[in-house]
């Protein structure tokens, strides 16, 4: 009797099984029209990811999981697409990094100095994704205070890359849980932030896309401060026409962020599919330094090759101040974390240490809070934006600044696009020696990806190969200010010709 | 520029923070060779240039001087260390 019955539901499920693992393997426009047709509900979506989420536990791509929030959001979700109501990403699990304060959700920007934080307010962005009808699965895990490149100064400890083989490989970051949970089929799409690269150099080790806005595109509401002059928010994702769908809905001007832009957001996913016959393709010769990866620059020529035979113009273009983007960032960033990160002090929120004095209180709960290099960061902007080194350091940087800005306005006289590596190597271990034993080792992995954040451009990392290693090697397209439609139309074609295998 | 101890703690001082007295020489070191590498920012000429503070250079909008917001002193209450009487409470600092 017992045994008849198990074999009567074995198959159910079986075939119920592979059905959920179906439904997180579709990418978002997928997902939408399998929603409207009724093939499945929001909440049979939702269920599917939460288990696939339970179940990706190993890779610590999330730092918080709210299972019970998302599955009343489907059932919303539900109702809507019943009523013909359903919104834009009506029913789309998404992940939110663990920097954008979520109303009545823990926020912690992966900080000792955070771990009870509790937001009362929702940041803009993700205001906007839940208003588009997104539903949120839970934070994703990421670099203290978006500070790392590889995720592993987390408080909760580091992200392992999907793509890992005998070792365990580092996601990149900062915003490694992202990057990981998309690729790992976690969550349909994930938000990100990119102060130096740290939508765009995850993305590419975990071989996804994902997209750093023209600064001023999204609203910084909301989200923690890491650099105010460089952060921007944007969307990781599967493929690039679910960031050009989800970017329209994350962007738009936001008069609670002064610096976000009063310019219409377009519509992305309308350039989709669009020739690029004739579109000027700039390589900008200083990415090419004689020590670059030869898998890399031969991936690079593949891309380049793809792009001219279907009509693009591909040619040489010089950005001579390229060198000279990390240092400027690493005077830049630290100075304005210095000051964003005063406000952590014990007094209104977060971990209080007790002292004697106000004084010591302060210094008691900074010291414990953050993490070894957090405070490095802290003393460096400290110190570059104290008296007698202001000008030296800073005022040289912010100069220095500039050119690099002019190096790509002169160069965009000339091109549409600037196409280059998203990072010098591919996924590297956790623990990697090399880069414990000198932060600026680990600085340098983001050589390529900082001057777009200077300059305050667009940039989107596409995966293009495999390396000799079997890991995601990723290319950015930059753009033009505000031209975030020349980059997704250009990617979307690459990306077809590519065919690239997610994981 | 190279940094020595005594500036190392003048600046953790600064930042509010403590460096401990074994951690000092290291943090020197590290410090140094991140100035060290920053360095090369010299051989830019930068004559006539002004800085780039931010990409955004159109001018800060403005707007009525009116309230727009407030009275939410439980929400900002909410995540307060320590609250007295409705204040978030600290060590004293009057005598």
């Amino acid at each position: 009797m017992h045994l008849s019955r198990n074999s009567a539901i074995l198959p159910y499920r079986k075939w119920w099984s592979n059905k959920m693992t179906e439904l997180t393997k579709l990418t978002i426009s997928e997902a939408l029209k399998g929603l409207k047709n009724k093939e499945f509900s929001a909440s049979e979506l939702t269920s599917a990811y939460i288990k696939k989420m339970e179940d990706g536990r190993k890779y610590n791509a999330f730092v918080l999981e709210t299972p019970e929030i998302a599955l009343k959001q489907a059932k919303v979700a539900d109702e809507n697409y019943q009523n013909g109501t359903n919104r834009t990403l009506e029913g789309i699990p998404l992940g939110i990094k663990d920097l954008f304060c979520t109303k009545g959700i823990r926020s912690t920007a992966c900080s000792h100095i955070l771990e009870n934080f509790v937001p009362q307010y929702e940041s803009t962005v993700t205001q906007n994704l839940l208003n588009g009808g997104a539903t949120f699965l839970g934070k994703l895990n990421m670099d203290e205070f978006a500070m790392g490149g590889s995720n592993e100064t987390s408080a909760f400890g580091p992200v392992v890359n999907p793509w890992s083989k005998d070792e365990p490989l580092v996601a990149g970051g900062s915003s490694g849980g992202s990057a990981a949970a998309v690729a790992a089929d976690m969550c349909a799409g994930a938000t990100g932030t990119d102060t130096g690269g740290s939508i765009r150099q995850p993305a590419a080790f975990c071989g996804i896309v994902g997209i750093k806005p023209t600064y001023g595109r999204c609203s910084r509401y909301g989200i923690m401060a890491f650099a105010s002059s460089l952060d921007q928010a944007g969307p990781m994702t599967k493929d690039v026409k679910d960031a050009a769908l989800m970017l329209e809905v994350m962007a738009g001007y936001d008069k609670k962020d002064s610096t976000s832009a009063n310019i219409t957001v377009p519509s992305f996913q309308k350039v989709l599919g669009q020739d690029i016959k004739g579109l000027k393709i700039g390589i900008p010769v200083e990415y090419r330094p004689d020590g670059l990866n030869n898998e890399i620059s031969n991936c690079w020529d593949k891309a380049a090759e793809m792009l001219t035979s279907r009509g693009a113009e591909v040619f040489p273009v010089h950005l001579p101040h390229t060198k000279y983007a990390l240092p400027v960032y690493y005077i830049i960033a630290p100075a304005e974390a210095s000051s964003n990160l005063a406000r952590y002090d014990g007094v209104r929120f977060g971990l209080r240490e007790n002292g004697e004095k106000l004084d010591d209180l302060y210094i008691n709960t900074r010291t414990s809070g953050f993490g070894a290099e957090v405070k490095r960061r802290i003393m460096i902007g400290t110190y570059v934006l104290s008296a007698g080194y202001f000008d030296a350091y800073y005022v040289k940087a912010q100069k220095v600044r500039r050119l690099i800005k002019n190096d790509f306005d002169e160069a965009f006289k000339k091109c549409d696009l600037i196409l280059a590596p998203t990072a010098p190597v591919s996924a590297f271990k956790i623990g990697d020696e090399s880069m414990k034993e000198n932060p600026i080792n680990m600085y340098l992995n983001d050589v390529f990806t900082v001057s777009v954040n200077l300059a305050g451009l667009p940039a989107l990392s596409l995966p293009i190969g495999l390396d000799s290693k079997g890991l995601p090697l990723g290319f950015q397209f930059i753009g033009k200010a505000f031209d975030e439609e020349t980059i997704f139309k250009a990617a979307y074609a690459l990306e077809q010709d590519v065919n690239f295998k997610r994981k | 520029m190279a940094v020595d101890n005594t500036t190392v703690k003048q600046v953790a001082s600064l930042a509010r923070l403590k460096v401990e007295d074994s951690k000092v020489e290291s943090t020197k070191d590290e410090f140094n060779k991140i100035l060290a590498w920053v360095e090369q920012l010299k051989e830019v000429n930068t004559d006539n240039i002004e800085p780039l503070v931010s990409v955004n250079e159109t001018k800060l909008p403005l707007r009525e001087d009116e309230v727009t917001d407030g009275h939410l002193k439980t929400e900002v209450l909410k995540n307060a260390p320590q609250q007295e009487f409705g204040y978030f409470a600290v060590p004293k600092v009057v005598e």
